[in-house]
């Protein structure tokens, strides 16, 4: 019964984001909105700017290099808290010391 | 929905595909590593569709020819954005296994029932 | 885990697997890869040995100290690259206008500094990954 819930739930999220796809531009259109000038300045002007051919990586380190600091803070923050949470593990499992009745 | 329709935009309908199955793990699995294993399906499906938008037909990969011959190249915004994206699911992957951890040393289990039953057996005490 | 046919594999092949990765990150600007691809590969490598030779020779490798300095003197490495363009007058991460040496677009040691930075994310990634893996597998040894 459960079951039979969950998939019909499923199988409307897969109709529903379907027939969305019908409303977009086909893949590989030269005129969807997301080629726009910004694209076109980076593609154009990137060789003269900077003198590196790997476009995405002018991107990531010149164009935009704020946000790959912000990047390394995740990761930074991602291994304070589990350095945080690991320091205290308890050596035996099950029934640690906050689960005596 | 015709074939061609199908054909043209494999890429978005193979990212629905994933994302309903990697829901249907996260609900289902009573162990709590294939859930975690579920949350990396889905991102892993939005990580592929947002990248797909940004394919031009016929392009070549964004490294820009040395001599100056002009080509048309694919779009290489969305693909330096996911990167960013890629690095915070990793950080939530590891965080999440670290927690499993801890409620291993303090359950002794790691299937989802089990733990409800220690829990409302103690409540009841 | 305590196999032969593992542990004399991988004591061969683990030099190629660093060098490739040293290749990944210092070729960023130049073919595809960078900075995060080629940290992950330098970290892979560490978890190979200690996966293949036992989780106390894999810290001696790498020990805790060691990669404690290596994250961080990335990120200040990242930090002060930044802080050259504030000493130069302009704004803060400025790449041609601050001064940096520019070269001809093809070879290693051009694009201002776009090596210095991938190197340092590329640090940065493979410590993380390392100290991460030494940290989950540890276990407490009864005292």
């Amino acid at each position: 019964m459960k079951r039979a819930l969950i998939f019909l739930a499923l199988g409307g999220m897969l109709a529903i984001m379907i027939s969305s796809y019908m409303q977009m531009p086909p893949m590989g259109n030269p005129d969807n909105p997301s080629y726009n000038e910004v694209a076109q300045h980076y593609l154009n002007r990137s060789l003269e700017e900077t003198r590196a051919p790997n476009v995405i990586a002018v991107i990531i380190t010149d164009y935009r290099a704020i946000d790959t600091l912000g990047e390394a803070t995740v990761l930074f923050t991602s291994i304070a808290a589990v350095l945080t949470v690991l320091s205290g593990k308890d050596k035996k499992p099950g029934e640690g010391g906050a689960h005596h009745g | 929905m015709t074939f061609q329709f199908i054909v043209q935009n494999i890429n978005y309908i193979g990212s629905s595909f994933l994302f309903v199955i990697g829901l249907y793990t996260v609900l289902t699995h009573p162990n709590l590593i294939k859930k975690i294993i579920g949350i990396n399906i889905m991102e892993t499906s939005v990580f592929l569709l947002f990248v797909s938008i940004g394919f031009i037909q016929g392009g070549q990969a964004p490294i820009l020819n040395l001599d100056g011959t002009p080509a048309v190249y694919v779009n290489p915004l969305p693909s330096a954005l996911i990167l960013t994206g890629i690095v915070v699911a990793v950080s939530i992957t590891v965080y999440a296994l670290s927690m499993i951890i801890k409620i291993y040393d303090a359950y002794g289990t790691i299937e989802l029932d089990e733990i409800m039953q220690i829990r409302s057996e103690e409540a009841h005490d | 885990m305590d196999d032969l046919i593992v542990k004399y594999i991988s004591r061969m092949i683990i030099p190629f697997i660093q060098l490739y990765g040293i290749f990944v990150i210092f070729h960023g600007h130049l073919s595809p890869g960078g900075g995060f691809p080629g940290g992950a590969i330098l970290g892979a490598s560490i978890i190979l040995y200690t996966l293949a030779f036992g989780a106390h020779k894999g810290h001696l490798k790498m020990p805790h100290h060691l990669s404690k300095r290596l994250e961080s003197g990335a990120i200040l490495w990242y930090i002060i690259l930044g802080m050259v363009g504030i000493w130069t007058g302009h704004l803060f991460l400025t790449n041609q206008a601050a001064g940096f040496f520019m070269g001809t677009p093809g070879e290693i040691f051009s694009g201002g500094f776009i090596p210095l930075i991938t190197v340092a994310i590329g640090l940065k990634v493979g410590s993380t990954i390392i100290t991460l893996f030494h940290t989950m597998i540890e276990e407490e040894h009864d005292a």
